[in-house]
């Protein structure tokens, strides 16, 4: 095993041109040992990369695949309880098995790291600039304070930090995230170093903010000449962003290559999976996903063979025998030699250990060749669900009855001092004044950034009372002149999926208590419960048997399902699905999209979704209502909104989300939004948009005083359903 | 932040208004000044019984109003009223007050410090020996109450001195009655004779604040931020140190402040069985008396220390604080 990792070194080092490796991972495993007689957890197994210097390298991988673990051993910042074996070496020397001090000296001057979660990232009892000062003091000891103080300033002014100078003294929660995530950035650039690992750096952010600190990275790269590993389970952040692409699988690389080979010519059925499962907004064709059945295997209990062999479509029997190696194509030993054990030799040893010269692309399945002669696609293994059309589909969308009116629903939360007295000092314009409307068995996407008004509209709807102005009707109802019975009533027809499947499930309920729940509460007779109940678990393709189990006992995907099977007990016509999916990943979630598709057209059912992931928003949505510091700004069925959205927020949001498609992302010109959404306490005068539109600096003089006085009405647009709020909207071929 | 203050400032002023007449009323109607004098020997004659009463302000024949009235006016004046012995009250609270609060500032600080580093370590390392030593120990002070302690440990005082045949422990008065010396060796044998109550009294806070330290130490040590520190530099010691300690100790310090307030009442076993003349010996020995006005005034003097360092540690967490901060 060895020696080979030593003859890919040297022939990487033997090529005149090459520049050594920054970073070199060569067989990186973690395990954490099990406590009280748990097993162990192989978190990492068989790990190696290269990146040199102004490279960028995507580790991509669903949860528990192991890719941040294995930056953070690299890093020196697993627990002290995680064996770690392999190699990390750092400019050519080991790094891993250094102890803390040494370790540190490294860390943050030769190696930095930006993490996920920007708002818990920074000690909330130090101001920015001191945190950003102490970054740089901590690798020149012999700087004054004054000098890293002015290059704390510096490296915010870079970041894109507005008045760098006042900014310094602000503590993190004075920051939105947008912006502690560019303090982190700033962090990890402040001793120019020469590897940045970014892990989901913006995973917990906004879209238009995704493009901000995605266009800062990219600075930092440019500054820094660093190398950065990009970590991610978005395969649109790394199609434009990376130049080579590692996807991790149980904790182990299954395919690697340039990203170009891994998206256009993927060879491992994972990667194929994983590409298949993604919506794509860009694409005007919205047949069904491809979902990849089951779930990824528990790490303390692998199987024998290939990890992904139980979920894979393509699996034959020599799969279970033994765990493939990342091999070049045409590389892999055949069935027959597998089962004669011969593979023992090739399968065992890491021989595709990829040196920093090789973009060879390698995979981890035996299979691999085979894919690449027949020419497969994820939708030639994958088994494509068939989707019924829904009956509905004939009728025109004005015959259809409504089940859901919201006319000028407003809801205003007062902004209140003093503990004994409270008097108002101002109000937060939540939601400001929207209308809309669903039909039977539609579906109305409302998107926008967080903050924008999209939950507290749900909540309003769900309250079922009457709003502070405006009305809201459900199944042709006003709330307003519901009473307490009447309302109870009502609920039946309008369900709720919440975001969370792990914590919107009571954890001491079986399954079939959840979904009886409902069902008892209306008063259904005890033979009838336990027939629905029954039926519920079909329909959402759940077994007989889990019927008994606890939700901890289920995966995410699963426990979602549970979810939507309780909104379904009551057979309600409205589901109001608060971003039913985006804590899944993409692999799951592609199944429950399906299952949300094939319910509605089985059922019949309205739906209300709210999500900020437009590119599902695109798959299931029929009309889009885009909100905007609580109001609506373009509202539209899907397939003409995204093709020509009209108004400029509209334009921007669909422009900020990265496509899963390297070629077409690095041809697109991204519309980056300046700043983070105004206080919603505070909207700016006339158009609230104005103070972020990227048309309007281009406006003249007496136009931009129309944006700044009048605020503009929702008004049609490209004529039909198209509607949108802007004085200037216009047509645009999106995307 | 200066009218946020002041707000609270003026709502504990009338809390402690509140607290205190509420003491006197109860002490008032509860309290029996009569029978203090009736059972002298020899006995009084109801007269002169009266006339003591009177002049005390606390003959139960005057309607309650008028002597909540004639004693709340010396109390805004400063003048809390005579002892049933006919004492300045005044004069010997401030007196009791200097003996307690010597005897339990240095306890808290002695025990809290202790307790924090303890409880920060033990956190860190969690589930080693050294935190399950610390949790042991602490589970166990915290289930003995304070009184046996202060026992315990004057008899092994006792044992002690017997064994070793002179006086190495003082554990009877707050000093050596008729001792003389240079100002040194007065402080000396008052430092001495402090040492066993306050260790007694700071034994029961360590384990109080090494099991809250703990747990908010917890809390903190896998938070992002300590991460966040370590990747730019810094060793894991110094992180935890800078970043997680000093973030952790801020629910810590709020309770200091409560602990302290709370424990010039809580001590009153403690002075007592130590011989100590502070505040709680003395209002445990007044009730015995009969002595409504010095009952109503450690009263008072509770409550405007609860006050004070509920009103201190609302100041030290802002300034800890920044999220708080208005």
């Amino acid at each position: 095993m060895s020696t080979n990792t030593v003859a890919t070194a040297e022939a990487a080092s033997a090529e005149p041109a090459e520049e050594a490796p920054v970073l070199e991972v060569t067989d990186l495993a973690v395990t954490f040992p099990g406590l009280n007689g748990n097993p162990d957890v192989h978190a990492v197994r068989g790990v190696s990369y290269a990146v040199r210097r102004g490279e960028v390298l995507g580790i991509v991988g669903e949860s528990g695949s192991g890719k941040s673990v294995s930056s953070m051993a690299a890093m020196g910042l697993l627990p002290d309880h995680a064996r770690i074996t392999g190699s990390v070496r750092l400019h050519g020397e080991e790094i891993l098995g250094l102890d803390d001090r040494a370790m540190a000296r490294r860390r943050g001057r030769v190696i930095s790291m930006v993490f996920q979660d920007p708002l818990s990232g920074l000690t909330p009892v130090y101001t920015v600039g001191d945190q950003l000062a102490e970054a740089v003091l901590i690798h020149a000891p012999r700087m004054s304070g004054a000098a890293a103080r002015a290059r704390a300033v510096e490296l915010l002014d870079l970041v894109g930090i507005p008045n760098a100078e006042q900014r310094y003294r602000s503590f993190p929660h004075e920051f939105s995230g947008g912006m502690r995530q560019r303090v982190m950035i700033a962090m990890a650039m402040a001793n120019n170093p020469d590897v940045i690992i970014c892990d989901e750096p913006t995973t917990a952010l906004d879209v238009t903010i995704q493009a901000q600190i995605l266009d800062l990275l990219r600075t930092a790269r440019r500054e820094t000449g660093a190398a950065i590993v990009m970590i991610t389970h978005d395969l649109g952040v790394v199609a434009g962003f990376v130049d080579r692409v590692l996807v991790m699988y149980a904790g182990r690389p299954v395919e690697t290559g340039t990203v170009d080979d891994v998206y256009y010519r993927s060879r491992m059925p994972y990667t194929m999976g994983l590409l298949g499962a993604v919506p794509r907004m860009d694409l005007a064709d919205q047949s069904a996903l491809v979902p990849i059945q089951g779930t990824p295997p528990s790490l303390s209990d692998l199987p024998p063979g290939c990890p992904f062999a139980p979920r894979c479509p393509i699996a034959q029997p020599e799969c279970e025998l033994t765990e493939p190696a990342l091999l070049a194509i045409g590389d892999q030993p055949s069935g027959a030699e597998i089962r004669a054990g011969d593979a023992e030799g090739a399968g065992a040893g890491t021989a595709g250990t990829p040196g920093a010269a090789d973009t060879t692309q390698r995979v981890a399945c035996v299979r691999s060749g085979e894919i690449t002669d027949q020419g497969w696609t994820a939708q030639d293994i994958y088994p494509v669900p068939d989707i019924p059309a829904s009956p509905l589909a004939e009728v025109p969308r004005e015959e259809r009855p409504e089940v859901l009116r919201v006319s000028d629903l407003v809801k205003h939360h007062p902004l209140t001092r003093g503990a004994v007295f409270k008097r108002r000092v101002g109000t937060v314009y939540a939601v400001d004044g929207i209308d809309f409307d669903i039909r039977e068995g539609e579906t109305l996407a409302l998107v926008g950034e967080s903050g924008c008004g999209k939950s507290s509209t749900l909540m309003e709807i769900m309250g079922l009372e009457a709003p502070q102005r405006g009305s809201v009707s459900v199944m042709g109802r006003d709330t307003a002149t519901l009473g307490r019975s009447d309302r109870f009533a009502l609920r039946r027809d309008m369900q709720v999926v919440f975001q969370d499947p792990m914590s919107s499930l009571d954890p001491r309920m079986t399954v079939f208590d959840i979904l009886a729940e409902p069902l008892r509460t209306h008063g259904r007779p005890a033979a009838e419960v336990t027939r629905r109940v029954y039926e519920l678990i079909d329909l959402v393709g759940l077994n007989t048997e889990h019927a008994t189990r606890f939700p901890a006992q289920f995966s995410g995907g699963q426990r979602q399902r549970v979810g939507i099977a309780r909104a379904l007990a009551l057979e309600p016509r409205l589901l109001v699905l608060d971003e039913p999916v985006s804590a899944l990943d993409v692999s799951i979630q592609a199944g429950v999209v399906n299952l949300l598709q094939e319910l509605q057209a089985r059922l019949g059912l309205a739906y209300l979704f709210v999500a900020h992931d437009l590119s599902v928003v695109r798959h299931i949505a029929d009309r889009v209502a885009v909100m905007y510091l609580g109001r609506i700004v373009e509202i539209g069925d899907t397939a003409s909104l995204y093709a020509r959205p009209a108004h400029p927020y509209t334009q921007a949001l669909l422009s900020a989300i990265p496509l899963p498609d390297p070629e077409k992302e690095r041809a697109r010109t991204h519309i980056v939004l300046r700043g983070d959404l105004p206080s919603p306490a505070d909207p700016p005068s006339g158009c609230r948009f104005r103070t972020r539109c990227h048309k309007f600096p281009t406006l003249s003089a007496p136009d931009q005083e129309r944006c700044t006085t009048v605020e503009p009405r929702v008004a049609a647009t490209n004529g039909g359903d198209q509607a949108a709020a802007c004085h200037f909207a216009e047509r645009r071929t999106g995307v | 932040m200066g009218k946020f203050l002041a707000r609270r400032l003026l709502n504990y002023v009338v809390l402690v208004f509140l607290a205190t007449s509420f003491a006197y009323l109860l002490a008032a109607t509860n309290l029996y000044p009569r029978g203090y004098f009736e059972q002298m020997q020899p006995p009084p004659t109801p007269e002169a019984v009266n006339a003591q009463l009177d002049a005390l302000n606390l003959n139960d024949q005057t309607p309650l109003a008028q002597r909540y009235t004639t004693w709340l006016g010396g109390v805004l004046q400063g003048d809390f009223g005579r002892t049933i012995q006919g004492g300045d009250v005044t004069d010997q609270m401030w007196m009791k007050a200097g003996v307690t609060l010597r005897l339990i500032t240095v306890a808290t600080l002695l025990g809290s410090a202790i307790g924090i580093a303890v409880g920060a370590y033990a956190a860190v390392r969690q589930y080693r020996r050294f935190d399950k030593a610390a949790t042991g120990v602490s589970f166990f002070v915290l289930s003995v109450p304070t009184v046996v302690i202060a026992l315990v440990v004057q008899v092994l005082a006792v044992a002690i001195n017997d064994g070793l045949g002179f006086q190495l422990l003082r554990y009877s008065g707050e000093y050596s009655a008729g001792f003389d010396g240079a100002w040194w060796e007065l402080l000396g044998n008052r430092i001495h004779h402090a040492i066993l109550p306050t260790f007694v009294l700071a034994v029961a806070l360590f384990a109080a604040f090494a099991r809250y330290q703990r747990n908010m130490m917890l809390d903190v040590l896998n938070a992002d931020f300590v991460r966040t520190a370590m990747a730019k530099g810094l060793t894991r010691r110094r992180a935890l140190l800078r970043h997680a300690l000093r973030t952790a100790l801020i629910p810590t310090i709020t309770y200091f402040t409560f602990t302290f307030g709370a424990l010039v009442s809580g001590a009153t076993f403690t002075e007592k069985i130590y011989g100590w003349h502070g505040m709680g010996a003395w209002l445990i020995d007044s009730i015995f008396r009969q002595d409504v006005h010095v009952v109503a005034a450690v009263s008072w003097f509770m409550a405007v220390t609860i006050m004070a360092a509920s009103f201190l540690s609302d100041i030290l967490y802002a300034w800890l604080d920044p999220r708080v901060r208005v």
